[in-house]
């Protein structure tokens, strides 16, 4: 049992969520993930550890409504527990001292984002950030980026914050102007892949965090593979972080679909009982 | 070793009382009666329901059947069974109407003797070793039915038995795994009195026993009632729990672990690398049966999915293939093949599954092997190309080696594949021990009398030092740690 201990939203679809795990809290690094179980009868899903604090005993994940699990999710309060939460999981982030690195951000993959920056940072690294949505509020947590970047750049596709254009505009608009060692783009699948088409006609060097279905995290079951470099590797135990060009994103996006009827059944259905109860 | 068990085996054939049941009935009658069948459900009820298939034999059954054994004065039987059950001792006490008795002569060596009454290859240990089967060559006494009997008597009784534990010596010592290796492991060193953790990875407590082994077969309350008397013998589940990643061995060793048991299994399924594998529908076994086994993805009211299928294939010959492809006609699958590249004589699962199987309307395509998947434009697989296979010389597993026949390829519809080729050792624990002896094939290298690995205070057995194996070797492997882990602590306790 694992108690939310806080709960804030971004947005009506995005919220962070501290919760305590104190075991987790003390062994997490940049990169991890844990899988969670909110009760009895739910499936175990995957959500990477924006932040944590070894002191409180406290892990923080951001969390966007998407289906049946992440709005039961968000509609639960601070106070409330939850049943099952197992990590950290996957390898940590490789961070070195690279010179100058571009960490691309998309929607709430700013999120696992966020522990990488702050890495990098503390590595010596030049942070520039790009911070990307639909619109302006699905910008997230651009203060916490900003405290542990050298520049923050924001883009929408709608202009109503930041630049008006892609995230890839904003890619390239700080390569064209100076040289960038080392990328990270995290974001939507598809983001992924043109964030790291863009970050390729430069060669500059790219890991991506996929978010693949998965079962248990720990390499028991192969629901979370995809191909890499023509192998099939086990995002869980294998990555999550891959070089990105090495990665079958079309394969990708056909496998995290492989669900598709059976989500939108039960999220319709979910919805339905939310309001007959409300 | 073995003298130790010859020595148990013969210690009590001559009681009187077993003397006396001997003399009860004469050899040549014995020898005339018939085996016992199992009762089961009826093939095509049961490949529509999870409900388990074998419906357990009765008292009278067990009685009738017991009087077939004829006590042997060197038995074979106990050759074979990897923990040294005496068991003729058991059946005697069945035949006595001792059920109880009996249910405690098989917890001497087995602490789960519910379990490996329905999931033990019998056919392959004890059975195979029956004087029936070796001199008469006649069908064996049903020592599995009879094991699963005396458990089931028991724990129906409400008089289930609570090993007497020696006096707590609080001194802690972690297992980690929860599967058959680490129960029987935890279970001894509770016995021994030692404060016991166990650690699991998932968030249920049985390792394959509740992830992989369905409920047809093994019902999961036959192993909660398992777990429950292990709570009450004083021993600690830690599930969510992975030692190497949520702690690391240090750290436990800081918060006081004295010795570790590692039992972590060979969970990393394998798939075959063929052109089309990573299409939608198609699942390495531990998924599909884990959707559900563990997640129960076929219960309407719980959230997990899983993709039921109306033409499945199950690639594999083994106990995993069985089960998936049992699973899939119960999902409500029309059509559910076993596609496997030797012939039925070289399939390694117990023989009681594929005949299980073979009943309930499963088609068996053997001297076959997969080459590559189609899919439709969803990516959702809707072909297999498989390739007709013959038999050559033996390999080194002893099999007669699959050669494909060039030109043979034919292309089969499926909407949903399962692939049950063999499963690794489990990474998580090598890889968090830089030091850990380990072999080739990536399972821990131990001692085999003590367990012990190349780290002292770490022991470890099970599917993790076997590859992939079977239950009772994991049990076996468990109860022989427990004892090199004791006397590596006593001997560690003497010298401070
Ligand atoms: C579908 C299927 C059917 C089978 N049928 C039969 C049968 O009929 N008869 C038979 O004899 N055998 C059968 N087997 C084989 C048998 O189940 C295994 O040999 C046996 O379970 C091995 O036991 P174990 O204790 O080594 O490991 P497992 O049962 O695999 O348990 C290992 C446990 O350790 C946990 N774990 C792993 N790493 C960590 C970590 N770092 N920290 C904490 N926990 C961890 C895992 O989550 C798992 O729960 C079958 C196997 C399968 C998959
Ligand atoms: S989620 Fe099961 S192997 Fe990765």
């Amino acid at each position: 049992m694992n108690k939310i201990v806080e709960m804030e939203f971004f947005s009506e679809n995005v919220a962070k969520i501290v919760l305590e795990a104190p075991d987790i809290a003390n062994s997490r690094k940049a990169g991890h993930f844990v899988i969670i179980r909110l009760d009895e009868k739910g499936e175990r899903i995957p959500l990477t550890i924006a932040d944590g604090d070894p002191e409180k005993g406290t892990i923080t994940l951001v969390v966007q409504k998407v289906g049946v699990t992440s709005a039961k999710l968000l509609a639960m309060k601070a106070g409330e527990e939850i049943l099952d939460v197992v990590g950290p999981l996957g390898h940590a982030t490789h961070i070195e001292k690279f010179g100058t690195v571009l960490c691309a951000g998309g929607g709430v993959g700013v999120a696992p984002m966020l522990p990488i920056i702050k890495a990098l940072k503390e590595a010596g690294n030049k942070v520039i950030s790009v911070l990307a949505g639909r619109t302006k509020e699905l910008i997230i947590l651009e203060d916490e980026v900003k405290k542990h970047s050298d520049e923050v750049i924001i883009m929408t596709d709608d202009g109503s914050y930041g630049k008006k254009g892609l995230v890839t505009a904003g890619m390239e608009d700080v390569i064209q102007r100076e040289k960038v060692n080392k990328a990270f783009v995290i974001g939507p699948a598809i983001m992924m892949k043109f964030g790291s088409l863009t970050t390729k006609k430069y060669n500059i060097p790219t890991d991506v965090s996929l978010n693949t279905i998965m079962v248990d995290g720990t390499g028991m079951c192969g629901a979370c593979r995809v191909s890499v470099g023509g192998k099939t590797k086990f995002v869980c135990v294998d990555g999550p972080e891959f070089d990105a060009f090495q990665v079958n994103w079309d394969e990708m996006m056909m496998r995290m679909g492989a669900y598709k009827t059976q989500e939108h059944e039960a999220y319709e259905k979910y919805l339905k009982t939310v309001e007959t109860v409300a | 070793m073995e003298n130790i068990i010859a020595e148990y085996i013969k210690e009590g054939r001559s009681e009187a009382w077993r003397a006396e049941l001997r003399k009860s009935m004469k050899a040549k009658e014995r020898t005339s009666l018939e085996r016992v069948q199992m009762p089961e459900q009826e093939p095509l009820v049961r490949n529509k329901n999870i409900v388990e298939v074998n419906l357990g034999i009765t008292e009278q059954m067990a009685v009738a059947e017991a009087h077939r054994c004829l006590d042997c004065p060197q038995p074979t039987c106990t050759i074979g069974c990897p923990v040294g059950i005496n068991i003729p001792k058991f059946i005697k006490k069945i035949e006595s109407k001792d059920f109880l008795g009996a249910a405690a002569t098989i917890k001497e060596t087995n602490a789960l003797p519910a379990v490996c009454g329905r999931v033990c290859p019998q056919e392959k240990q004890c059975e195979l070793n029956c004087f029936y089967t070796d001199k008469l060559h006649a069908t064996p006494i049903a020592i599995g039915h009879l094991e699963r009997f005396a458990a089931d008597y028991e724990r129906n009784s409400g008089k289930m038995n609570i090993p007497d534990i020696a006096e707590p010596n609080g001194i802690k010592v972690a297992v980690v795994g929860s599967g058959p290796s680490g129960l029987a492991a935890a279970g001894d060193l509770a016995k021994f009195g030692y404060d016991v953790t166990v650690f699991e990875a998932l968030h249920e407590i049985g390792g394959v026993l509740k992830y992989g082994i369905p409920e047809f077969r093994l019902p999961n309350d036959i192993v909660d009632v398992e777990i429950e008397n292990m709570r009450k013998m004083g021993i600690k589940f830690r599930t969510d729990f992975i030692v190497g990643k949520t702690a690391s061995f240090e750290e436990l060793r800081a918060r006081g672990f004295k010795a570790f048991f590692v039992g972590s299994g060979a969970g990393l399924p394998r798939f075959m690398n063929i052109p089309g594998e990573n299409y939608n529908g198609i699942f390495s076994s531990n998924e599909y049966l884990t959707r559900v086994n563990l997640m129960k993805a076929a219960h309407e009211d719980y959230d997990t999915p899983v993709l039921a299928g109306k033409n499945v294939a199950v690639v594999g010959g083994g106990n995993t293939a069985m089960d998936s492809v049992r699973t899939s006609k119960r999902l409500g699958a029309k059509r559910s093949m076993i596609i496997y590249r030797r012939s039925l004589e070289e399939m390694p699962a117990r023989l009681e599954e594929v005949h299980h199987a073979m009943a309930e309307d499963i088609e068996f395509m053997n001297l076959h092997n997969p080459v590559e998947y189609f899919a439709d434009e969803n990516g959702r697989v809707n072909k297999m190309r498989v390739q007709k296979m013959e038999l050559g010389e033996p390999d080194a597993s002893g099999r007669r080696r699959p050669i494909p026949i060039e030109g043979s390829e034919f292309d089969i519809d499926v909407d949903t594949v399962v692939v049950a080729v063999g499963v690794s050792p489990n990474p998580i624990v090598p890889s968090s021990l830089k030091d850990l002896k380990m072999t080739d094939w990536g399972t821990i290298v131990v001692n085999k009398d003590t367990m012990q690995s190349s780290i002292p205070d770490i022991f470890a057995g099970g599917d993790i030092v076997r590859g992939g194996a079977t239950v009772i070797l994991a049990m076996g492997d468990g109860r022989k740690a427990a004892v090199g882990m004791h006397q590596y602590i006593q001997e560690k306790v003497k010298a401070n």
